[in-house]
């Protein structure tokens, strides 16, 4: 099957170096301490986050003067074409485990000894990137909720189809069963904090992904830091009204 | 890693800064280079598809089965694999028993990324029946030990596991070509898995907020290290996933530093893990070599002698008792040597006294069919002469001699063990000193 075509265009009309089109919003879930939707192209993922509050389960905490950063990722049974058959499986475990570590890395978790933060990702849709789009959703929530934090957490997925390395897969792209490199940064540090691979890429093909992926991840991190300033603009305006 | 308080075991602050330290001089706890690897060791079990791996402390059996089952309704050619791991609570005191946990199911699901998203195995050869009937081929990892870097650990005991493996064959046939008939081992050889290339795990843990790389991380290294990264690669130069599940960042540099390591190190492994299938399919093809069960020549050797020189002297009673005596001498001499063989000459010596000459004796020389004729005659002679002479009292002695020096034989063994035990310093010449007592007692019974 062709995933691009003779003049470079995907199949949804899209050059190799682009990405979809990204809508961001802040403060959607009204009981939640920090809240956001963000959508890359189909994908829609929700998070919330509670904290810091007191420890619910202190068999849990391994670290005593750091806080403990729980994650829940989920996907919602019908976010998928055909309606999933359970919410909790070994993949949803294994990617709680990843972005729970990925955002302990940028949370400044000293600061807040003897607490918890609870992050909760839901899935709305699934169309290629969950697991990026779901970083994202976590950094603005974390904002929002005014979690100290040393950088944004951002995220974004490349792969290589048709000996062209693509970014920003969507789900059609994904399945084709060439390679799906995920990879999360943290942009003002110039640090890789994430990086999951998958399918065969021989070196120097991945290096050229590895670079792509990268790129994508400050574009995305210019969008979050503008709705952040956005978000910060209309809480000041509302504040002096 | 879940786990309940009172199982964990914590590091202490100063074994941390201890390993801390010696890092950033470059040094291991356990003295090793930053990027060399454990002892690594590769056994197999009787099955087909059984693998032990020891990665240094760390323990860990892989076990592959598979069975015949219905196809994924969007891959009705294909074959399935799946990776089941098992963190067994005697490997660490903060696994627990149940459900698998998040490290459980990491630890899957990245050998699993490694095995069956790079097109390791070739799953449409596992196809019977397209749509209906394919082999679904299950992988059982078993930790036994967690000495650190359970997942290289883990990944080359399913890999050993799978490349011995065999199936059963099986043809399809029936009334229109439906049914599937498997045959058992013993009606047709099992076929091997159909493997495109090893991808091979490397972990790597990273220290002092990622500038510090050491690769396959120890215990205790593990519980200081704050990052880690597995890069799966084949000896092609393939890199078949990469996990670097958040913590600590690190920069593109290092990455891709480590990845390179990896590679490099990619064929010597690969060559470790196909040298040792192939001694151990030697081994099971020599194995399936029929060979003649070896006689157990020690027990024939020491009758065979004694038969010899009674078949020649008449069947007298007096010399079966002078016979009785030496063949008691030649039986301790030569028990010296076969001690293993005691029971079985002790338990050969009365049959061959009481019965005569062994009928079946390949090992003697040129027995005339005539004297083997006599021997057998005599021997229904001699069996009844004795149970006769069992009666009367007079040669009921020399029967008595017989059958005293054997218990006498027996107790001289039962108390030869102890003797020779104690006394093995001090040569022959004491041992044949506990023996002599017995005779004198024996000629003052005559």
């Amino acid at each position: 099957m062709e995933y691009v075509n003779p003049e470079g265009l995907r199949l949804d009309g899209r050059r190799f170096n682009e990405m979809r089109q990204i809508v961001a919003e802040v403060g959607v879930v009204s009981k939640a301490d920090g809240s956001a939707v963000f959508e890359m192209g189909n994908t829609k993922v929700i998070a919330a986050v509670y904290g810091p509050r007191e420890i619910q389960n202190k068999s849990l905490q391994k670290k005593n003067d750091h806080a403990l950063v729980m994650c829940e990722y989920s996907m919602a049974q019908f976010s998928t074409g055909d309606r999933r058959r359970q919410k909790f499986d070994r993949r949803s475990t294994e990617l709680s485990l990843v972005i729970r570590q990925t955002m302990e890395a940028c949370i400044l978790t000293e600061l807040l000894p003897h607490s918890q933060i609870d992050i909760f990702l839901q899935v709305l849709q699934a169309d290629g990137g969950t697991r990026s789009a779901c970083i994202n959703a976590a950094t603005l929530a974390l904002a929002d909720a005014g979690i100290p934090m040393r950088d944004l957490a951002v995220s974004c997925s490349a792969g290589y189809l048709n000996s062209t390395p693509l970014l920003d897969l969507n789900y059609v792209e994904d399945s084709a069963g060439g390679a799906d490199v995920t990879v999360g940064i943290l942009p003002k540090l110039d640090k890789v904090t994430l990086l999951q691979m998958d399918a065969k890429l021989p070196m120097a093909t991945f290096e050229t992904v590895f670079a792509l992926a990268s790129e994508g991840c400050k574009a995305i991190a210019e969008r979050i830091r503008e709705v952040l300033q956005e978000n910060t603009k209309q809480l000041e305006y509302r504040r002096a009204a | 890693m879940e786990g309940r308080l009172a199982n964990m075991w914590r590091l202490t602050v100063n074994e941390s800064k201890f390993v801390e330290t010696a890092l950033q001089s470059e040094l291991r706890v356990d003295g090793r280079g930053l990027y060399d690897y454990r002892k690594l060791t590769i056994k197999f079990g009787k099955e087909y598809g059984s693998s032990e791996v020891q990665l240094g402390q760390t323990h860990v059996m892989g076990f592959v089965t598979a069975q015949l089952v219905q196809p994924y309704k969007d891959r009705p050619n294909e074959g399935s694999l799946s990776i089941f791991t098992e963190f067994s609570p005697m490997a660490d005191p903060s696994f627990e028993p149940g459900r698998p946990g998040e490290s459980a199911v990491e630890l899957g699901r990245i050998i699993d990324r490694g095995l069956r998203e790079s097109r390791a195995v070739d799953t449409e050869s596992l196809c019977v029946l397209a749509g209906k009937m394919v082999w679904s081929v299950r992988i059982d990892l078993h930790i036994l030990d967690n000495g650190g870097n359970l997942v290289d650990a883990a990944n080359i005991a399913a890999l050993a596991a799978l490349v011995t493996f065999r199936r059963p064959d099986c043809t399809v046939g029936g009334e229109n070509g439906q049914e599937v008939i498997i045959h058992p081992p013993e009606e047709r050889e099992p076929l091997p898995l159909i493997i495109h290339h090893l991808p091979i795990a490397f972990t790597f843990g990273f220290f002092n907020k990622g500038n510090i790389v050491v690769m396959d991380p120890t215990y205790v290294e593990e519980a200081v290290m704050c990052g880690r990264m597995t890069v799966t690669v084949n000896a092609n130069g393939d890199i078949c996933a990469i996990q670097k599940p958040g913590e600590e960042g690190v920069s593109h540099s290092v990455i891709l530093h480590c990845m390179r390591l990896a590679s490099s190190r990619a064929a010597a492994t690969t060559k470790i893990i196909r040298e040792e299938v192939e001694a151990y399919n030697r081994e099971r093809s020599l194995q399936k070599v029929k060979r003649h069960p070896t006689l157990a020549k020690s027990v024939v050797s020491g009758p065979t002698v004694v038969v010899k020189e009674e078949h020649r002297k008449s069947s007298d009673q007096e010399k079966a008792a002078e016979i009785s005596r030496e063949h008691v001498e030649r039986l301790k001499l030569s028990s010296e040597e076969l001690r293993s063989t005691k029971v079985e000459e002790v338990a050969a010596s009365p049959t061959n006294f009481k019965g005569g000459p062994s009928k079946w004796d390949p090992y003697s020389e040129a027995m005339d069919v005539d004297s083997l004729k006599a021997s057998l005659a005599s021997k229904g002679d001699s069996v009844t002469k004795s149970s006769s002479k069992k009666t009367t009292n007079g040669s009921g002695n020399a029967e008595k001699d017989a059958e005293m020096s054997v218990e006498e034989v027996t107790g001289d063994l039962g108390k030869k063990d102890t003797v020779e035990a104690t006394k093995q310093n001090d040569g022959e010449m004491t041992l044949k000193d506990a023996v002599k007592p017995k005779k004198k007692r024996k000629n003052k019974n005559n």
